[in-house]
């Protein structure tokens, strides 16, 4: 189905508080909370971005993922035509919950639109776009399990038709502090073949 | 040479209509679905909003199926997609996708807290839900992107055509009125104290909705007259909970779509935008067809019809679109009285005739996304 080849260029995993990028682990922290954890590598990857502290779990995650892969990507001289296609199974179910509590109780009602905003899975795609100044193809999908299937299409898709010179795919999951991130950048150039099978392997590691 | 693709049948279910051919007659008669409701179950004050009456839709619903195990936005989804399901006569094999789209699905199903509701409240069982009652054999993408939802299914699905994925795609768009949704914008100090005013100078905020429509993607014409011919989806970059103030991620989409369609903006006959009514939105959306030279292409908001039905609006709205151009209408903006965007656009002030080609259908939402797909009526 696709017309041209496309490569994997470079890929990262976030989970059990430990960030990998290629198979070197970048950063490591003691059993901790999410909230800490993200704080720790935040600090650690020296990202200075203030409002990475507004943002809710599920953004602090997929931000991260993109931070390390477009760091060295992006010319902020240029436009950078990365496209956003980012799945995972909860949506945006963690701040659903937190946001629910805040309008459940007649006498404690108070629905912030601060926490609001974050009730939209595709709220990390802004994030990323607005750290990074993509002004791109953006979509969020969601899927009962990770599907390496359709996310090969459908970066292959947007390459092939031109939509977009790269893609960053993404699946990031983040429900009650149990997370994983998985995120690859797919470009028209490099070594290691855009196909299901690969995508399927890099995943389980 | 890539696959052409087209919508070969469409489907909703509005407070206004449990059919196209309803819709568009109420819509000729200026009849709104907005009205003044009192539910302190919803909302503490009474509030204007688009509502699908519960026992209709459970009317309709058990002509089809004896089931009562549905919530009401299941429900919703089934009847739009199943006269659509029904007259395709496909086998549902692995050429066959289904997409649903939706911002926040099954949400009140968190208003008690046990896990069988915590269950209702994920997409994947939502949209499983609804793919098992058609026995689609394809697992179900959904698409959760704000309010480009619908729309931007209707350019997935297009693209999933074209690189010869699938060879047809259904796609249902839904969303219901919910304490959730409500809170959330009145906590934005975005909601109407009237039926919205979208591009009014009066305008003063969202009037929310509920509604589910359907479409059949295929890349076989049959006796379809419309064909989607170019779509952009890029965000602004800008700012998540606020449109760009230069429209640019609009701009951008829309630039996207023509230069994919290889036509001009000036070929483009009539536009269905997103048209919120909020001060912001509407603004944005003047200055991005300006920039593209759109200042006179009549355009219109259905909002006034439907309030913001959030992640089945774009599909709603398409569907209507694609209807007016068949009929050679083009429909009042309801709500509309006086100019109240900072640069010029051709707002429709009433029903008329007209003979379209080319159709812009647009929504930008949360996030910084916006969506744009171009439609051209075949022979």
């Amino acid at each position: 189905m696709t017309e041209n080849k496309n490569y994997i260029h470079s890929f990262c995993t976030i989970q059990n508080n430990k960030i990998v990028l290629n198979d070197e682990t970048v950063f490591e922290a003691e059993s901790t909370s999410f909230a800490d954890f993200s704080k720790q590598a935040y600090k650690k990857l020296e990202i200075n971005y203030p409002k990475f502290f507004k943002m809710d779990s599920l953004s602090k995650l997929a931000f991260l993922g993109a931070e390390i892969l477009l760091k060295a990507e992006i010319d902020p001289e240029a436009e950078n035509n990365i496209a956003l296609v980012f799945a995972n199974k909860s949506s945006s179910l963690d701040t659903d919950v937190k946001y629910q509590e805040t309008i459940s109780h007649e006498e404690n009602y108070f629905p912030s639109p601060a926490v609001f905003v974050y009730t939209l899975p595709n709220i990390c795609l802004g994030e990323i776009s607005i750290r990074h100044q993509l002004k791109t193809e953006n979509s969020f999908f969601i899927f009962e399990e990770f599907n390496p299937e359709f996310l090969v299409n459908y970066a292959n898709v947007l390459l092939d038709t031109k939509k977009a010179d790269k893609v960053l795919c993404g699946w990031v999951e983040y429900f009650n502090e149990e997370y994983k991130a998985f995120l690859y950048l797919v470009a028209k150039e490099g070594v290691v073949e855009h196909q299901i099978e690969t995508i399927k392997t890099v995943y389980k590691k | 040479m890539m696959r052409e693709a087209f919508i070969t049948e469409s489907n909703c279910i509005t407070p206004i209509g449990f059919d196209v051919a309803a819709n568009v007659k109420n819509i000729g008669a200026c009849v709104s679905g907005i009205q003044l409701h009192q539910n302190s179950s919803l909302m503490m004050a009474p509030f204007y909003a688009s509502i699908i009456n519960d026992i209709d839709l459970d009317t309709a619903f058990a002509k089809i199926s004896p089931a009562v195990n549905y919530t009401k936005l299941e429900k919703m989804m089934i009847l739009a997609l199943y006269p659509i399901a029904e007259k395709s006569k496909l086998d549902f094999n692995d050429r066959t996708a289904f997409i649903l789209s939706t911002t926040k699905g099954n949400i009140t199903a968190l208003k008690n807290k046990s896990g069988e509701n915590f269950q209702k409240a994920q997409l994947p069982h939502l949209a499983k839900k609804v793919a098992d009652f058609f026995k689609f054999k394809t697992e179900p993408i959904v698409i959760s992107n704000a309010c480009v939802s619908g729309i931007m299914a209707v350019s997935v699905a297009k693209r999933l055509i074209q690189s010869k994925i699938y060879d047809n795609i259904f796609i249902v768009a839904g969303d219901e009125v919910s304490e959730f949704v409500l809170s959330g914008f009145n906590s934005f100090q975005a909601m109407s104290d009237a039926p919205c005013k979208p591009y009014s100078k009066n305008r003063n905020g969202v009037t929310l909705g509920e509604a589910a429509a359907a479409v059949l993607v295929s890349s076989n014409k049959g006796s379809s007259k419309i064909k989607i011919i170019g779509d952009g989806s890029i965000n602004d970059a800008n700012h998540i909970s606020g449109p760009s103030r230069t429209g640019e991620g609009l701009f951008r989409s829309i630039k996207s779509a023509l230069a994919e369609a290889e036509i001009e903006a000036d070929q483009i006959d009539y536009i269905s935008a997103h048209g919120t009514a909020t001060s912001f939105n509407d603004e944005m959306e003047a200055i991005a067809f300006n920039r593209l030279g759109l200042e006179n292409t009549p355009v219109n908001s259905l909002k006034g019809f439907y309030g913001h039905t959030l992640g089945a609006s774009g599909l709603l709205e398409a569907v209507i679109g694609i209807q007016s151009v068949l009929e050679n209408k083009l429909f009042v903006s309801l709500g509309f009285d006086e100019l109240g965007v900072s640069q010029p656009i051709n707002v429709i002030e009433k029903n008329e005739n007209k003979n379209s080609r080319y159709f812009l259908k647009t929504a930008s939402g949360f996030g910084g996304c916006n969506s744009a797909v171009l439609f051209e009526k075949v022979n």
